[in-house]
């Protein structure tokens, strides 16, 4: 069997003695495209940063990370180096000041071929000429010796695409690429994205708490609530049915552009203190569905029937499909 | 950029123009230098004809007047102690002071950047808390006390090495470690912090998910941001390395320009001292005036704002 391109087997990660990954257990097939959603501070970046050593020296992860079979959790700096640009590449939320301010652009860009393409001179400047005109930066030649507050926040995220381009990694980790730039701008890098995972076969991560740009580029998603995964299925599965009454939450609060005007439901409180999160089940105290024993037993991430995996004690009943199945059926 | 360096130029001899008149004045009020030349107990007349020679009767703004038009002309003055041009006395003496002050700086340099930067990379570790400590120790210890416990050590008590004069090389070893102690700590401090910041900075999170090697990390993506702060500490020590030697040179009677400054300002030797102010000034403009057109080429972004 081909191992998966990515696999994160009980990923844990405690700051300063405080747990805020509580066991992550993650996938990612050669060319899939995954989602990871949920609010802010639920571990989703934390959980990629880790899995590549970019965490600071105070955080301790622990578990597994192997890619292709390969186990790469607590390995050499060497190691690490090699798979960071080279087999995974990241991009972050803020492209502005996630390039250095200092150092020309095309610099920052050649400087990833020289390490993981041994690309130096002028054949290093062509390729990333190349790279910056197929991540449609316009006039990449003249623009090649500009600094990066010359360019706009959305150029700037097409830089970094192209940056993390330049290694040909297997897998791009996409962190909130959108969440600082405006509409317009938005929809352009998405698009980017879609395309240039469609040009280059590789897989994608995708971080975010904008559930409409994750359905535009994913095909399985994650939704994730403090350091754990609590619902993990296709996307069109989570969309048409959340089942966990977090990811019912996400969607509930969503306004719809169709239909009658509606009080959007939002989740009520607000995410738990990593440092005493409640017994349990870490959503009970927000949760409508909790009863006695969300608050005292931890529901494990288990497959259910329909193919996805949900940690939850009171999933939300499935209304539409299956009973009208299941009448057909019994007419049969 | 021209018109920048061109209103920074007009702004530095403003400032020079400034000083040279404040000294001028205080100077002036602050004593007479017939009295303290020729002593309390000469007659009337004598001073009154000292006066005289050295145009010290006249109203003040007259001498003034006649002291901006000759500095315009090159000319600084007599000392009315060694009767020899002021500007000399002071140009013979320079070169002794920078034995001490150059040596002084290359060592705060070479010694305060590189431990601040490895204190930053190993925050909260022994090291770091050792550098931190040791800085505070050298900046706050002033340098007179510093001199005498250096003197006391190693002359006093161990007697390896002469505690003032400058007959040889091992003379300049005590006064210039006393100058530059305080100096490495205050780089030190300075590097480390501007260190910390830069180092959580997103870009150096990116240079890092690109695969970099940490050292180029640190050195090709984190000094060069965190250059600026260090550069404007580095820029005030260049600048006084002409006049920062005032209180070391007496302790360790280095004959400098801060000795001459002392001896002259008790001497009430107006033409020295008025030229060693103008020469302390013109130090620390012109090394300001390079400080802000380095600021430019470390920083494109604050190129971009001066260009406006």
């Amino acid at each position: 069997m081909i191992p998966n391109l990515v696999e994160l087997r009980s990923l844990r990660v405690a700051f300063d003695g405080v747990q805020v990954l509580h066991g992550i257990d993650l996938d990612v097939g050669r060319g899939e495209s995954v989602g990871l959603v949920g609010e802010s501070g639920c571990g989703k970046s934390v959980t990629w940063l880790a899995a590549l050593g970019l965490l600071p020296g105070k955080a301790s992860v622990t578990g597994s990370v192997r890619i292709e079979g390969r186990e790469i959790c607590g390995g050499s700096r060497h190691v690490l180096e090699e798979v960071r640009g080279g087999r995974i590449a990241m991009i972050f939320q803020d492209p502005s000041s996630s390039l250095n301010p200092v150092i020309r652009i095309g610099r920052q860009i050649t400087e990833a071929l020289a390490i993981h393409r041994r690309l130096h001179g002028e054949a290093a400047k062509t390729e990333a000429l190349r790279l910056m005109d197929m991540v449609g930066i316009p006039d990449a030649r003249r623009r090649f010796d500009l600094y990066p507050h010359e360019f706009s926040g959305g150029q700037c995220q097409r830089l970094m695409i192209a940056m993390a381009l330049a290694g040909q990694p297997d897998l791009l980790i996409a962190d909130e690429p959108t969440t600082a730039l405006d509409a317009t701008i938005q929809a352009q890098i998405l698009d980017l994205l879609v395309q240039l995972r469609a040009e280059t076969g590789m897989a994608m991560v995708f971080i975010s708490h904008d559930l409409g740009a994750v359905s535009q580029v994913c095909e399985r998603v994650c939704a994730m609530y403090a350091g754990r995964i609590v619902e993990q299925g296709r996307m069109e599965q989570l969309f048409a049915e959340p089942r966990h009454p977090y990811t019912r939450g996400l969607f509930d609060a969503i306004p719809r552009i169709d239909g009658p005007r509606q009080r959007l439901i939002p989740i009520t409180g607000t995410v738990p203190n990593p440092k005493n999160l409640p017994a349990g089940c870490a959503f009970s105290p927000r949760c409508g569905r909790a009863v006695e024993a969300c608050r005292s037993d931890l529901p494990n991430l288990e497959p259910i029937h329909d193919g996805r995996r949900l940690a939850c004690h009171r999933p939300v009943p499935v209304v539409s499909a299956p009973p009208v199945r299941t009448r057909t059926l019994e007419a049969v | 950029m021209i018109r920048f360096v061109l209103t920074r130029l007009l702004r530095a001899v403003m400032t020079i123009f400034a000083v040279v008149t404040f000294a001028f004045v205080v100077l002036r009020m602050s004593g007479d230098p017939a009295q303290v030349m020729l002593g309390p107990d000469v007659p009337q007349d004598a001073v009154d004809a000292f006066r005289k020679a050295w145009g010290l009767d006249q109203p003040l703004w007259v001498q003034y007047l006649a002291y901006i038009k000759s500095i315009f002309s090159g000319d600084f003055g007599v000392s009315m102690r060694d009767k020899v041009s002021a500007l000399q006395l002071v140009l013979e003496r320079i070169p002794a002071t920078l034995q001490l002050t150059l040596p002084a700086l290359l060592l705060k340099l070479l010694i305060g950047i590189p431990a601040g930067v490895y204190a930053a990379l190993h925050r909260q570790s022994f090291a770091d808390r050792g550098v931190i400590l040791l800085a505070i120790f050298g900046f706050t210890i002033p340098s007179f006390v510093m001199g005498l416990l250096l003197v006391l050590i190693f002359s006093v008590i161990l007697g390896v090495l002469p505690s003032g004069g400058q007959d040889t090389w091992m003379h300049s070893i005590l006064p210039t470690i006393t100058m530059s102690i305080g100096g490495i700590g205050i780089l030190a401090r300075f590097s480390r912090s501007a260190m910390i910041e830069v180092m959580g900075q997103p870009y150096i999170r990116t240079a890092s998910a690109k695969g970099l090697k940490w050292s180029d990390v640190v050195w090709g993506h984190a000094l060069p941001n965190a250059a600026v702060p260090i550069v404007t500490i580095v820029g005030f020590m260049v600048g006084s390395l002409i006049a920062g030697a005032v209180v070391v040179e007496s302790i360790f009677s280095w004959p400098g320009i801060g000795r001459l400054l002392v001896v002259s300002v008790t001497n009430r030797d107006l033409a020295v001292v008025q030229c060693i102010l103008l020469m302390i000034a013109a130090t620390m403009v012109i090394s300001n005036l390079v400080v802000d057109l380095l600021y430019g080429w470390l920083d494109p972004r604050l190129r971009a704002q001066t260009a406006h």
